[in-house]
């Protein structure tokens, strides 16, 4: 059974709770002695340490230029994964043989992990600008595929009957209804993709990358800098939050705008 | 010259391997500028025979022709109106209107003259740019009836459109497309299960059988409504209490009850 909402007050009463009680037993045990603050920075620590990466150049830039070109592969990869699967997703429900020629392939690298990808990645592209997108666009075409081809298989037929009567090509067919009709469960994958795309992200810059916050967190590895990592963690939490919101956002306007 | 006809019309299924024959022998002509509203119980078939005609399915016997060209997939010279109205939710008024229009390359300004007429006649000034949700059912449907006019399409094909609306809505429905059928005829073919509806709206009725679906019997309304003179009642309520329209009233009724029977065993 699923739970009614609470209130609103009690929501946020326990959000914070949670959080507080979170931030608590991390300070205790950062400060307990069980080890060393050198390997677990208590959250002021990070705190200092996010605010000094973000004027004082660490492995060759600050933060937030180690952040922004990691966005840069990301939007890269993410428009990729976006550009080939929405239109292969509406070519597919729209003609089954598509579908058939697609879906074996698709099935059966779509298990392999993204950062399965790495060697790959460091093989054919070194560390250019490639490998990363490669794997970036791994983790973030899958869901834009499947929701795409999902949402437009079930789009009501009537819409494409009153298209076809209406006299529009299979083209505008499928760029005028399928498209849009399949618009909320697109969205709902572009979501994920994107969840899954940040992700991705950080584990190819571990690898394969000379800047970006990957790149920033395996120096600071290096250099038993634990702070500096957690700095790095923060701010990939940060980003992909606010990526998310964005989405969300976009989501509930065009629900909104249909009725939902 | 734009009409239906129906020649030896055949609709065969097949279910768990055994065939059921859904529409048999259908023999019919809907006549240039004519209004044919087939009645039936339901699974009688209507439904599919205005699909048929639509081309959104197809007879396994005989042929549809339209325009003396046999029907073979969906167009815009054969507009429908759907019963489930079939808006794009995510286009306005407007633009739903539009659609077909730009689909078969109307140049701009046309479009717009159009488009124009066709929300007067229809009593959407003011709602262009609203989306369908936003709409009664009464209102989405006079939307769904001119995206189809707006085409100026050879045949209307309406799928029980006023099946939806509640039963205030349906009567002004019901006058207004008898207004617009009058000042501007089309070749309809109309299906229901509402007999005032077909009465009242046909100029010939097709009543149809079930197990097979078949014709029972065509009956012809236009000589009576002329000569009895019920155009010259406004309101629906009016001709209904007129006698010739009781009097076919009460035939159809019986022709469709006499049906009715054989599901009592």
């Amino acid at each position: 059974m699923i739970a009614a909402p609470l209130p609103a007050a009690r929501f946020w009463r326990l959000s914070i709770a949670g959080a507080v009680s979170f931030l608590a037993v991390w300070s205790i045990a950062a400060l307990s002695g069980i080890t060393s603050r050198e390997f677990l920075p208590a959250p002021w620590d990070v705190v200092d340490r996010f605010g000094q990466l973000l004027v004082q150049p660490f492995a060759g830039f600050v933060l937030h230029e180690h952040l922004l070109s990691s966005l840069k592969r990301f939007a890269m990869g993410f428009c990729l994964a976006v550009a080939i699967g929405i239109p292969l997703g509406l070519l597919m429900a729209w003609f089954r043989w598509v579908d058939r020629i697609v879906s074996p392939a698709f099935e059966a690298v779509r298990f392999v992990a993204p950062i399965a990808w790495v060697p790959f990645a460091a093989l054919w592209f070194g560390t250019g600008i490639g490998g990363p997108v490669l794997i970036i666009f791994m983790g973030a075409f899958p869901p834009v595929l499947i929701n795409t081809y999902r949402g437009a298989q079930q789009v009501d037929r009537k819409y494409i009957e009153a298209a076809q009567m209406l006299g529009a090509s299979a083209f505008r067919s499928m760029t005028q209804v399928l498209l849009p009709a399949a618009v909320p469960s697109i969205v709902a994958g572009l979501r994920i993709s994107a969840g899954l795309g940040w992700q991705s992200l950080v584990g190819a810059e571990l690898i394969v990358a000379s800047s970006g916050v990957g790149y920033l967190m395996v120096k600071g590895q290096a250099a038993v800098s634990t702070a500096t990592v957690m700095s790095g963690m923060l701010a990939i939490g940060l980003v992909g939050l606010l990526i998310d919101v964005l989405l969300r956002r976009a989501q509930m306007a065009i629900e909104r705008r249909r009725g939902i | 010259m734009a009409n239906i006809q129906f020649q030896g019309v055949q609709r065969v299924f097949k279910q768990n391997r055994k065939e059921f024959v859904a529409l048999k022998d259908i023999d019919l002509v809907v006549q240039d500028r004519e209004f044919v509203v087939i009645v039936g119980p339901s699974g009688c078939g209507k439904t599919t025979c205005m699909r048929m005609a639509a081309g959104l399915e197809h007879p396994t016997g005989g042929h549809v022709r339209v325009d003396n060209e046999i029907v073979t997939r969906p167009g815009p010279d054969r507009a429908v109106v759907f019963q489930a109205f079939a808006l794009f939710p995510w286009k306005t008024v407007w633009d739903n209107i539009e659609f077909g229009l730009k689909s078969i390359g109307v140049e701009a300004v046309e479009r717009k003259r159009r488009i124009e007429q066709y929300i007067a006649l229809m009593g959407l000034g003011g709602y262009e740019q609203a989306y369908p949700h936003q709409l009664s059912g009464g209102m989405q449907q006079r939307v769904a009836i001119a995206r189809a006019y707006v085409l100026d399409p050879k045949v209307l094909l309406m799928d029980e459109p006023f099946g939806a609306l509640d039963a205030q809505t349906r009567v002004v429905m019901q006058e207004e497309l008898v207004r617009l059928a009058r000042k501007n005829p089309r070749t309809v073919l109309f299906i229901t299960h509402a007999v005032e509806e077909a009465v009242y709206l046909a100029d010939r009725i097709v009543v149809m059988s079930r197990r097979p679906g078949t014709i029972r019997e065509i009956i012809d309304v236009k000589s009576v409504r002329e000569r009895e003179g019920w155009d010259e009642h406004k309101r629906i309520e009016d001709v209904m209490d007129l006698p010739s329209f009781v009097h076919l009233r009460t035939h159809v009724w019986k022709l469709l009850r006499e049906q009715q029977g054989d599901d009592a065993h």
